[in-house]
């Protein structure tokens, strides 16, 4: 399980892995930006924005990338699962976040 | 490749002392819990990185999940009036004040890191330790997965007192304080979606978890985490058992996984004169059977550790008035 398997196989560099590559550096920069926002943002409810970004888009076009190297459809299948459990998560709990922020009188800001 | 690796290590564990270093520094406790929330969670990533997917997965579930949850748990207690008022940062005040006493501690601390690094110096640059013996022994143990090995069958006597020290943890919580029964305001429907969808999935990932883990990463431990999961999203949205529930047929899920590991002991010191030394050709099912009671001990206990009090007191009061 640890030992790569494809070390032998990945000598010569296929148009999978260029799209691979593509995917995974697009969702890396999701998940900067959304970093970025969570850091400089004025505000909860800003900071939530920039953070479902990275947890929706950047994670989705990481799962991608890496189902594009998947062996079989069983591990497609579960890194799907993975980005849908993370999805419904992040969004139900930004959502609470948000709603415990209004509850509690947190302003929006305004600019 | 090895200085990327490298590179992402050293990084790794700078954090790792840096969040450590925070979390313990911090004065204000709710910043603190989310500190070490963060500090189990890359914990769990070092355990990856030394090729340990096993305690990773505990560390994640049981170190940053669950403990988080109870430490959030006992910080509510610790406040009920004053509720966390904003989301911003506090002014850092009384650090100079918490000082003055902490020389003890320090002290103690600091012999305790000396021994221990007198020790790892002391120890041999390489040793096979007792892996070789495990795997020599693997066939006969009834488990491919040799961490699953070691844990319920070669050293089942440490998971047995593991499991007894939980049952002790609930029982000092029972002994502390009651908690009540009745049904929490409506949580909302976000929250209370969420937890009718995602408990049928915990349930099924925890039984994968306690299957797959006879020959891969996985296991009681990690498995009762998510079941205990389970249990605290439950609560968290309101949801409370039935107070019927509360007396006998709570305590007997609380001691399944404990008797049934006494019970195993004492049949096979009977029978082979070893305590767990389990026959060769029946060890897998009596390993799967102890895993299972063992799993649903310790999600149940650690739910109710969640809940944080003696379930039946407060309803025993309650009738007498």
């Amino acid at each position: 399980m640890y030992d790569a398997p494809g070390r032998t196989r990945r000598q010569t560099i296929n148009p999978s892995d260029y799209l691979s590559a593509a995917l995974l550096i697009a969702g890396a920069v999701f998940f900067l930006a959304g970093t970025l926002g969570l850091l400089r943002f004025p505000d909860v409810y800003t900071r939530l924005h920039a953070l479902t970004k990275a947890d929706n888009v950047g994670l989705g076009l990481m799962v991608a990338g890496l189902a594009v190297q998947a062996e079989s459809w069983s591990v497609v299948g579960k890194l799907l699962l993975i980005w849908w459990l993370v999805l419904i998560a992040g969004a139900s709990v930004a959502h609470l976040i948000a709603s415990g922020a209004l509850q509690r009188g947190i302003r929006m800001w305004k600019p | 490749m090895t200085l990327l690796t490298w590179v992402f290590d050293s990084l790794l564990g700078l954090s790792l002392l840096w969040l450590a270093w925070r979390a313990l520094a911090c004065p204000d406790l709710f910043k603190a819990i989310v500190l070490f929330v963060a500090f189990g969670l890359l914990m769990a990533l070092a355990w990856v990185r030394l090729a340990a997917p096993d305690v990773a997965l505990a560390e994640a579930a049981i170190g940053a999940g669950l403990t988080g949850a109870l430490l959030m748990a006992a910080l509510a207690k610790l406040h009920p009036t004053e509720a966390h008022d904003d989301f911003t940062v506090p002014p850092e005040k009384n650090v100079t004040k918490v000082w003055s006493w902490q020389w003890l501690p320090a002290v103690a601390i600091l012999l305790v890191t000396t021994g221990l690094g007198y020790v790892v110096l002391s120890l041999p640059p390489y040793a096979a330790g007792l892996s070789t013996e495990v795997a020599a022994n693997l066939a006969i143990s009834g488990a491919s997965n040799p961490v699953t090995a070691v844990l319920l069958n070669f050293r089942g006597y440490d998971t047995l007192l593991e499991i007894v020290v939980l049952l002790l943890a609930l029982l000092g919580v029972w002994s502390l304080n009651s908690a009540s029964l009745d049904r929490k305001a409506a949580p909302g429907i976000v929250l209370d979606t969420l937890a009718r969808l995602l408990t049928p999935i915990f349930i099924l990932v925890a039984a994968y978890l306690l299957w797959v883990g006879a020959h891969a990463p996985g296991g009681a431990f990690q498995a009762g985490a998510v079941l205990g999961a389970a249990g605290v999203l439950l609560l968290l949205a309101g949801w409370r058992p039935r107070a019927g529930l509360m007396a006998l047929p709570l305590r007997l899920v609380l001691v399944t996984g404990p008797a049934t590991f006494v019970i195993v002991a004492v049949l096979t010191l009977l029978m082979k004169g070893q305590m767990l030394e389990y026959p060769p050709t029946q060890a897998g099912v009596l390993i799967l059977i102890l895993e299972t009671a063992a799993t649903v001990s310790i999600g149940v206990t650690l739910a109710a550790l969640f809940l944080g009090g003696d379930p039946r007191k407060n309803n025993r009061n309650k009738n007498q008035t």
